[in-house]
């Protein structure tokens, strides 16, 4: 498979401080990979990285694109849709509105109205909350509209920031069982970071473990779910 | 009570063009968090700019179009060239810049066309407008000129998907960045219409209180106010807030005369408008700190 999506030597400062000294991983079209690490492994200055909303050194090549440096508009444009932490979606908007406003770089209404049918085929839920303030949606809900908001932008590549976070079981699983439907039907490749490694690993085909900003292992997710270390440091058993 | 409905009326006046400067500094500041001490110099400098047009020999309405567009363009400059650099700058820089900006213009516009007091024409022609003996005919067109402006603002930034890009760019830089919305670019379209408002009320106002170079500084004040009350980070509670400031100062003054024909004792009159509108301003900022509009927003995480 070719790679979508390929880091090499890839360094992440805030101010002064470093966060990622040498993070490289490859990302192939049509995959699921995961990033998996503990609080502070650089997991989520990686994703940040990517869209460039963090000092950046090393190399990120975007389906042949080189992407380092370019304005995270512009990388966003190439069909990146990055789902952050904490759900980012507008909160004293509508949901109609920030489905809206994630289809306002596309000029083909008619895609974008099919678009829209996908979506809500999706997450139902979303529909019957059309008028409603973002804000006043549950923890579950607002995590849809983020993900049905990143699918808006018709992406060949989704990043998602912890998308189980503070959020029942139940709803979590509802959410992955979509994510792999995503990628499936959408022929969206997907990066996932994941506190829940053991959810990612079921989800993902390839695993990357990131400590202390530097990539310590990587390979397919059946091969990574038997290490040892991995089983002891992030599944526990 | 025709004195009563004439005071209202004339406060609906003023207050519309509170309104829109209101709207123009708000504008600025939910996507910045910055006041522009300079929108009412800005919107003078424009006023002076329909006042050339139409002394070259344009008909109002023309000279009005071409100096509201002028000054979008030249908003949309002053952001990129002046304040973009600032991005980053502190607070205190900012202040600086909109106060360098604030003289800037009202020396060039004393330079260019001197302190000397204008006249301004009103477009509305007496035979067909106002209501005799409640509202002249330049009231009545002030205020119906504002509401058109404001409904196409409305609609605008409801509707348009430009609108929406620019809201989200003010409610959530970063992430409006992650739908792929110029956010750099919808500030300074804000500049932009922030300035082009600014001229609409400059050039309404001039009528009433002819035209010089000082001439938008007490009505920056009553805007600041009107934003003020209405919630400083609410668009439409800064339009709500310059019909209440507006309508709230004459009819102080209103009240102050009826009281002194009444009693002959003189409590408050015309020159105490400006005073008591900032003390009941701060009234209702002592009771109501985020302004009579200012939305909580409901969250729930």
């Amino acid at each position: 498979m070719a790679s979508l999506l390929e880091v090499k030597g890839l360094k992440a400062f805030y101010g002064q401080t470093q966060s990622l000294y040498d993070v490289g991983f490859d990302i192939p079209e049509g995959g699921i990979t995961t990033l998996l690490g503990a609080n502070g492994a650089g997991k989520t200055t990686t994703l940040r990285a990517i869209c460039n909303m963090v000092r950046t050194e090393g190399a990120i090549r975007f389906a042949g694109k080189d992407v380092i440096g370019m304005a995270t508009e512009e990388i966003v444009r190439l069909r990146i849709a990055h789902v952050p932490e904490g759900r980012g979606t507008f909160t004293t908007m509508t949901v109609d509105e920030n489905l809206r406003i994630a289809a306002y770089t596309r000029r083909d209404k008619a895609a974008v109205a099919a678009e829209r049918d996908r979506v809500f085929g999706y997450f139902p839920r979303l529909k019957e909350r059309i008028q409603q303030q973002a804000g006043t949606l549950s923890g579950g809900e607002q995590q849809m509209l983020a993900i049905a908001r990143a699918l808006m932008l018709k992406p060949r590549l989704m990043l998602l920031d912890e998308p189980s976070f503070g959020l029942a079981p139940l709803i979590v699983v509802e959410i992955f069982r979509i994510l792999r439907r995503i990628n499936e039907e959408e022929k969206v490749s997907i990066l996932l970071v994941e506190q829940n490694a053991a959810l990612a690993l079921d989800l993902a085909t390839h695993a990357y473990v990131l400590e202390t900003g530097r990539v310590v292992m990587s390979g397919p997710s059946e091969v990574v779910k038997n290490d040892e270390n991995v089983r002891k440091s992030y599944l526990g058993y | 009570m025709e004195q009563f409905l004439q005071q209202l009326a004339s406060g609906l006046a003023n207050g519309a063009i509170y309104a829109c400067v209101a709207l123009a500094l708000v504008m600025i500041y939910v996507s910045t968090d910055h006041l522009n001490f300079a929108q009412g110099e800005m919107a003078m400098f424009s006023t002076y700019i329909s006042w050339q047009l139409m002394n070259w020999g344009l008909s109002f309405w023309v000279a009005f179009i071409l100096a509201v567009v002028f000054s979008f363009i030249m908003g949309v400059i002053i952001e990129r060239a002046i304040l973009r650099p600032l991005h980053n700058a502190p607070v205190l820089s900012v202040v600086v810049v909109f106060i360098g900006l604030l003289a800037i213009c009202n020396s060039v516009a004393g330079a260019i066309w001197s302190y000397l007091i204008k006249e301004f024409p009103s477009p509305f022609p007496k035979s067909s407008f106002g209501i005799a003996g409640v509202i002249g005919p330049h009231q009545l067109g002030v205020v119906m000129v504002t509401l058109i402006v404001l409904a196409l603002l409305f609609l605008f930034f409801r509707f348009t998907p430009l609108g929406l890009a620019m809201r989200a760019a003010a409610q959530n830089p970063q992430m409006a960045r992650l739908v792929g919305v110029r956010v750099d670019w919808m500030l300074a379209l804000g500049w932009g219409l922030a300035a082009a408002i600014g001229a609409v009320a400059g050039i309404m106002v001039a009528h009433i209180v002819y035209l010089d170079p000082n001439m938008m500084g007490g009505i920056l004040l009553y805007a600041f106010a009107s934003a003020l009350v209405g919630g400083i980070g609410n668009p439409a509670g800064a339009v709500v807030g310059g019909f209440i400031v507006g309508v709230l100062e004459n009819m102080v003054a209103f009240t102050g005369n009826q009281i002194e024909k009444a009693t002959g004792i003189y409590i408050i009159g015309n020159g105490e408008k400006l005073s008591v509108a900032l003390i009941i301003v701060i009234f209702v900022l002592t009771v109501k700190p985020a302004g009579l509009f200012g939305r909580v927003v409901v969250k729930r995480v």
